[in-house]
């Protein structure tokens, strides 16, 4: 089969790989109908995440028909359509008892490297790193999808590939960043970064009863798209950010900042060009300038949240603000079983298209230039969805 | 993991007795010296001992009568007789009850399930069991091991018979943990490893670093008592270009693709 291999830094190669075969039996194998590159994605292109290897299969959100099920996946049968959630979780676990499932205790085969780096370890994800278990990803023609009795969604007919595939990973990540930030009514959300999940974020937002949304992005046309989910937005390149949020909300600033940004934030205050340089000499391997920022602005008793994937260290954290404001963090990965079934809702009734996002349509084999593209905003792209088959 | 080369202070007395025997052995000693008579000089002594003992926490008359009242945690249990060494104390919660863990482990055979390097292990009868543990170049190192304590339900004890090739002991404890989340499983585990090549083979049993290798072992019970399986990668597929050229295994972490492999984020 043919699979987008990871071979290093801008090195993404489409090859013929075998096809996988069921290992466990709560495994399926799933024939990949569409699958996207996610902005974390970009993470791994550009080199910021440990433990890669060469030759590792990319891609967490997909979608497909199953093919194939082991003998422990009573729930799902050989042409179900469904969607894949990009967290590997065994639902048995405290965690995902409790809901936590981005914290499987069970799905990591690696987990003690991920314990060496960070104490515990998370749950496995596809195509995400040998720290997070060097599980085969989705930018493929098949997959195997361990436990998957328990995390993918069945999608009822009727809807298109275009319109749930997001339930994998991004609208469930800006839904939950959106969750995460306590929104109370006349609450106004700021959103850094108009990405992918940006997008979702200030969408969710507003489902979850947020007065305003003030979005922010240097990309007029990732600000164009913004707008038109109903925010007003602000574009960070030259402006004194946290000035201007304050005078947007009566001298309050934002009571929700949502961090859609992650470890490698640009932007051209100060301290963005001190990250470069540190992070270039190897001192330091996040970029937070969007978090600071965030901190910086937040209301006093607000809370932020993060979304955007952080890795490593950070300097220069403005823990005095955090601290004086009396501030609430929440992050993480998402938890996404918990979020799908209810945001299909969302999808089915009309309130939501999600496909409003996709800009890049292609086939496989264009998958390495997509990369370059999508990294680099070329060609207005804001996200890149592939058919394999 | 920590490495024992020296165990003549190791605390076999528990904290409250240890406090009784210094202020006690305190009070005898100066009495004795105040005496300035055969009869103090003795009393000079034993005060002086029990004051050391307290100070040390180590009785060499228990040590003598096998006696051990430290608790777990303050110091070597008994389970593990072997006084020099490596030793590892590894620990997991699994949320299943204790009684379920502990059946699950007390059949030996059940063992190379989770314990990646170990072949299999045969029970000989409800006591003795005999252990074949992989070695690199297809060999095997073997030993006969017996079950010399146990709590049905909280604890099993082993140790290697007289006359293995390398003598090993452990012992794992099961406890209800707090709130119904199931079982605490502490592994303590020594071994002696010996000089030569079989060293090394033994040594490749819990690889570099055997603190890790238990760690990993444990995850994988739990994995297999709680989801059914354990999770793996072994046999998917993956990009073969440079993989087969350079006959590179995947197995553990690399920092390759990392720019700031130097980073103090990241101990090694």
């Amino acid at each position: 089969m043919k699979a987008v291999c990871w071979y290093g830094t801008h090195d993404v190669r489409v090859e013929n790989v075998p096809e996988p075969k069921i290992l466990n039996s709560r495994d399926a194998l799933v024939r990949i109908t569409s699958t996207a590159i996610c902005g974390s994605d970009l993470h791994l292109y550009d080199g910021y995440i440990p433990t890669m290897k060469k030759g590792d299969i990319l891609g967490h959100e997909f979608m497909g028909e199953v093919l194939e099920v082991g003998k422990d996946v009573p729930n799902l049968k050989k042409g179900d359509r469904v969607v894949v959630p990009f967290t590997i979780c065994c639902g048995r676990c405290f965690y995902c008892q409790k809901g936590l499932w981005s914290l499987c205790d069970n799905s990591n085969p690696n987990a003690a490297v991920a314990e060496r780096m960070y104490g515990q370890s998370g749950a496995g994800l596809f195509g995400y790193s040998h720290m997070f278990g060097g599980f085969a990803g989705g930018q493929a023609q098949y997959a195997r999808v361990p436990f998957a009795d328990v995390g993918p969604l069945k999608i009822p007919e009727g809807l298109d590939d275009e319109k749930v595939l997001f339930l994998s990973d991004i609208f469930p990540t800006g839904y939950m960043a959106a969750e995460n930030c306590n929104i109370e009514p006349g609450d106004t959300v700021a959103v850094w970064g108009c990405g992918p999940v940006g997008q979702f974020a200030i969408r969710s937002a507003f489902l979850l009863g947020a007065q305003r949304v003030i979005a922010l992005d240097d990309d007029p046309q990732r600000l164009q798209m913004a707008r038109d989910g109903k925010a007003e937005t602000l574009d960070f390149s030259g402006a004194d950010v946290v000035e201007q949020l304050k005078e947007m909300t009566g001298g309050r600033g934002p009571g929700s900042c949502i961090d859609a940004v992650g470890m490698e934030a640009h932007g051209t205050a100060i301290d963005a060009l001190y990250d470069r340089a540190k992070q270039a000499v190897m001192l330091e391997t996040d970029r937070p300038h969007a978090l600071r920022q965030a901190i910086q602005a937040c209301r006093k008793g607000g809370t932020v949240s993060v979304p955007g994937v952080y890795g490593g260290l950070i300097d220069k954290f403005p823990i005095g603000a955090a601290f004086s404001k009396g501030l609430t963090f929440k992050m993480g990965q998402t938890h996404v079983p918990k979020y799908m079934p209810k945001l299909l809702e969302h999808i089915r009734s009309g309130e939501i298209d999600p496909s409003f996002l996709i800009t890049h349509r292609i086939g496989i084999d264009q998958a390495a230039e997509a990369y370059k593209m999508f990294r680099n905003h070329a060609d207005h792209c804001v996200k890149v969805v592939m058919r394999p088959n | 993991m920590r490495i024992i080369t020296h165990t003549k202070h190791a605390v076999n007395i528990s904290q409250a007795e240890r406090i009784v025997s210094a202020i006690g052995g305190g009070i005898l000693a100066a009495a004795g010296i105040k005496k300035r008579s055969p009869g103090g000089v003795a009393l000079a002594l034993l005060g002086g001992d029990l004051l050391r003992r307290g100070i040390t926490g180590h009785c060499y008359a228990y040590e003598a009568m096998g006696v051990h009242t430290a608790g777990p945690g303050q110091g070597q249990s008994t389970s593990v007789p072997y006084e020099l060494g490596i030793r590892v104390d590894k620990s997991i919660t699994i949320a299943k009850p204790p009684q379920e863990v502990y059946a699950f482990w007390r059949d030996l055979s059940n063992l190379p399930r989770f314990m990646k390097n170990l072949e299999s292990v045969t029970q000989i009868d409800d006591e003795h069991s005999h252990w074949v543990v992989k070695a690199p170049a297809g060999r095997t190192v073997e030993w006969d091991a017996i079950i010399h304590n146990e709590v049905p339900g909280q604890m099993i004890a082993w140790r290697s018979m007289p006359g293995a090739d390398v003598d090993n002991a452990g012992s794992v404890w099961f406890r209800e943990a707090p709130a119904g989340r199931g079982t605490e499983v502490k592994v303590e585990l020594q071994y002696n490893p010996p000089a030569g090549a079989l060293g090394a083979i033994f040594a490749s049993f819990w690889g570099k670093e055997p603190s890790q290798q238990i760690q990993e072992d444990l995850h994988r019970l739990k994995a297999l008592l709680e989801a059914g399986e354990v999770p793996t990668t072994q046999g998917q597929p993956r990009g073969q270009q440079e993989h087969e050229r350079h006959g590179a295994k995947v197995t553990e972490a690399s920092e390759e693709s990392f720019p700031a492999s130097d980073s103090p984020a990241y101990n090694h």
